[in-house]
């Protein structure tokens, strides 16, 4: 819905360009989008206040009304100002320097405390640690069953015990964990309300005798306003020292982080992305930022894709990308690649400007594979290259040829076109639509790529 | 009066329930509704509300975006009560964006009800309730853990099964859910028994792939037995934000919700997000969760619950 915020703001703000004048109303409406966004990314109200008040007076503060695009100017300071709520603070654990370091995870119920207990496991492990998991949640059926399970898949030792009382599970846990020479225990708590006393009072005391190296609080993306009254009343018993942000795979904008955040100064370290127990990651402040303004985040979509692609094909793709030879070989490869990436949905939400750049390849949906690919592989090789030699009767032997209509047809040749003149744009260091909101960086065009260009460097040694 | 479970379901001329089982819901869930540390009454206290400031407007506005009710709906909401100038009439007008008090459709034989939702909602818990009320309705019920792919689902619905007195049918992780569910249909017509719940695993409505898992699931329901699924149910977390809007528009979309249980009302979080489900998308709420005993799944009332919103 907010995809369209830059659009909003730079058609609240668009009339003040060569009046010179900062005309009040329009940047009252301009902080009204501001808002509404916000508040559906479920950002806490109170927190929308105050920031929109920030933005405000550096918006009337700043050559806002002067510059060619106010609206983009705007976003820029929107999303600076989010970057630097999110940003303070440290994403990484801390290591006792007397094993095992203990990491204590507690939150609501389906959180995903257990899942994560698993991935974090299995990310410390990868790390060349050797993590032990310790499961204290001894109130849902088969929660221990759970993470016996998850332990098993994680290749990391899990220490149960049929018991009743958590805090003698957390206690020979860890004892197990040092006899045996883990050097890291991962605790699993249960699932528990902040208004339920005796629950809290029982994780204050599973703290006292773990004494943690670090206390994360587990949250779900999705969680609405309450997400602050939920952060506060476990800070004020438990004191976490950082979030795990869990389910930020769906398409939940995570307002929740960043109120977590503002509220109780405790940065956000981890994000789980996927169902898969490797799918958890650290933190990028910047990028939440975007994902909140529906900006698209190109850091994680050139990650993800630097991880889908195999080296060779890689720079040969970004080469012809960037030039615009983007042939029908190319969008079939690009097309596959694009489904290792993710779910289609969420890798086209991380593309700036998605929404409106790309209409038609909105549409297509991942179950269409099959309809691309036929009607791609009806073309004669000479098409695919040159794909402008594909005139109507040519459409209409591609339809036939592949079961299907010539509107596909047209929707798809349509969908290449302007996909290969993003790609142009990209290579060319013009961001469509926003400049170098979406990166954090200076509004220059050679932000974007330099930043890629590193990337990538980084990716190839 | 609070909604009985003789009214959701359906029953003619059954008895009244006791008073204490009535009188226990309303109570607990205004008590659960006011551990909020803002209720919606202490910023719109009727007698300071003046319909001619823009300040009492603007924090009747904000109390229902605290309340997760979004911003459409609380737009929609305060332009009804700016119509009637009357802020009393807010109870009232968040009912009607309800609609009818629904029922729960179980008289069939046997009746099936699918049961979806993301991950973490409570999926499994609700059916451990519904399982047990169903049973002490005198239905008969089996539940089916068509959650194959989540570590020890099947063992979390198999203790609920045996604690609510219900028939189970799982099998090995990994199993085709659609198989699952199949099975557990012909389990039911074959012992007799009245009701299949069918647990299916946790999904985000993004992933297409697990989607079409869904809807596979259902379509084997559809062909095993003529007019099943008779319930869709979508559990939202009470906690969920303006994203329950997204996922009930993606499940409908998918399998066809017929209603939506609304789970852990017990904490502060005042799931106001139903309305806009309610109000967009025209998906009653069927069913509320408030607590974790056995009997603490409640037909949902519409009066009932939006003063326990207002007035908690």
């Amino acid at each position: 819905m907010f995809d369209a915020l830059s659009d909003k703001l730079q058609s609240a703000l668009g009339d003040l360009r060569g009046r010179g004048v900062l005309d009040d109303e329009a940047i009252s409406r301009a902080m009204r989008e501001v808002r509404l966004a916000l508040l559906e990314a479920d950002v806490n109200l109170e927190i929308v206040r105050q920031f929109v008040a920030r933005v405000r007076e550096r918006a009337l503060g700043e050559d806002v009304a002067k510059s060619l695009t106010p609206g983009q100017q705007v976003v820029k300071i929107v999303h600076e100002e989010l970057t630097e709520l999110m940003g303070s603070g440290s994403s990484q654990l801390a290591f006792s320097p007397r094993p095992p370091t203990t990491i204590l995870l507690a939150g609501l119920q389906g959180s995903g405390k257990t899942t994560a207990a698993g991935k974090l496991a299995l990310l410390l492990r990868k790390d060349g640690r050797k993590p032990a998991l310790v499961a204290a949640d001894l109130q849902r059926p088969a929660a221990i069953d759970q993470l016996v399970q998850l332990g098993a898949q994680a290749g990391v030792p899990v220490y149960a015990d049929e018991r009743t009382d958590p805090v003698k599970a957390v206690h020979d846990g860890i004892e197990r964990a040092r006899a045996d020479g883990r050097d890291v225990v991962v605790l699993d708590t249960a699932g528990r309300l902040h208004v339920d006393e005796p629950l809290m009072e029982e994780l204050a005391a599973v703290r006292r005798e773990a004494k943690p190296t670090n206390v994360l609080l587990v949250l779900d993306a999705m969680t609405g306003q309450e997400a602050v009254n939920v952060a506060k009343a476990f800070q004020e018993r438990i004191d976490f020292d950082g979030v795990v942000m869990t389910k930020l795979d769906g398409d939940a904008r995570g307002g929740a982080a960043l109120s977590v955040k503002a509220v109780t100064g405790r940065p956000i370290k981890l994000a789980s992305v996927g169902e898969k127990l490797d799918a958890l990651e650290w933190f990028h402040p910047d990028r939440m930022a975007s994902r909140i303004l529906g900006m698209g985040d190109v850091l994680t979509l050139i990650e993800r894709a630097e991880a889908a692609v195999a080296d060779d094909e890689k720079e040969e793709l970004e080469r012809r990308m960037m030039a615009g030879e983007f042939s029908f070989d190319d969008f079939l490869k690009s097309y596959k690649m694009l489904r290792r990436m993710g779910p289609l949905q969420g890798v086209l939400k991380l593309i700036p400007g998605m929404g409106k750049q790309l209409e038609g390849l909105d549409q297509v949906n991942e179950k269409e594979l099959a309809r691309v690919e036929a009607i791609i592989l009806s073309m004669t090789p000479q098409e695919r290259r040159l794909p402008r030699v594909i005139d109507g009767s040519r459409r209409k032997r591609i339809a036939a040829g592949s079961g299907t209509a010539v509107t596909q047809v047209n929707q798809l040749i349509e969908a290449r076109k302007q996909m290969a003149k993003m790609m142009k744009m990209m290579g060319s260091g013009k961001m469509p639509q926003l400049p170098a909101a979406g990166m954090g960086g200076k509004p220059r065009p050679s932000a974007t790529r330099k930043s890629s260009s590193k990337r990538k460097k980084k990716a190839r040694r | 009066m609070p909604r009985s479970w003789a009214e959701l379901l359906g029953e003619e001329g059954a008895a009244p329930e006791p008073e204490t089982e009535r009188a226990g819901l309303f109570s607990r869930l205004r008590d659960s509704l006011s551990k909020s540390r803002r209720a919606l009454t202490e910023q719109l206290q009727a007698a300071a509300f003046d319909p001619g400031d823009d300040l009492s407007w603007e924090r009747l506005e904000e109390a229902l975006l605290q309340a997760d009710v979004g911003v459409p709906a609380t737009a929609e909401l305060v332009r009804r009560l700016e119509e009637r100038g009357d802020i009393g009439a807010l109870a009232d007008e968040v009912a009607q964006l309800f609609g009818e008090p629904p029922t729960l459709d179980v008289r069939h034989d046997p009746a099936v009800i699918l049961v979806v939702g993301v991950n973490g909602t409570g999926k499994t818990t609700t059916i451990g309730k519904l399982a047990s009320t169903l049973s002490r309705h005198g239905r008969s019920v089996v539940v089916a853990a068509a959650d194959t792919f989540r570590a020890a689902a099947e063992e979390q619905l198999e203790i609920w099964a045996q604690r609510a007195g219900a028939d189970f049918v799982g099998s090995e992780r990994g199993a085709d859910p659609a198989a699952v569910a199949y099975d557990a249909i012909e389990a039911a017509q074959a012992r007799g028994r009245d009701v299949v719940i069918v647990d299916t695993a946790g999904r985000l409505h993004t992933q297409t792939n697990l989607m079409e898992e869904l809807v596979k699931v259902r379509r084997v329901i559809e062909r095993k037995l003529d007019g099943a699924p008779q319930e869709t149910l979508l559990v939202v977390d009470a906690t969920t934000g303006q994203n329950g809007v997204q996922q009930a528009r993606l499940f409908n979309e998918a399998v066809g919700v017929t209603g939506v249980a609304l789970t852990k009302l017990d904490g502060s979080a005042k799931g106001g997000v139903a309305i806009p489900i309610a109000y967009e998308l025209g998906l009653p709420v069927k069913l509320v969760g408030v607590g974790e005993r056995l009997d603490d799944l409640r037909p949902f009332d519409p009066l009932d619950y939006a003063r326990a919103l207002v007035s908690s």
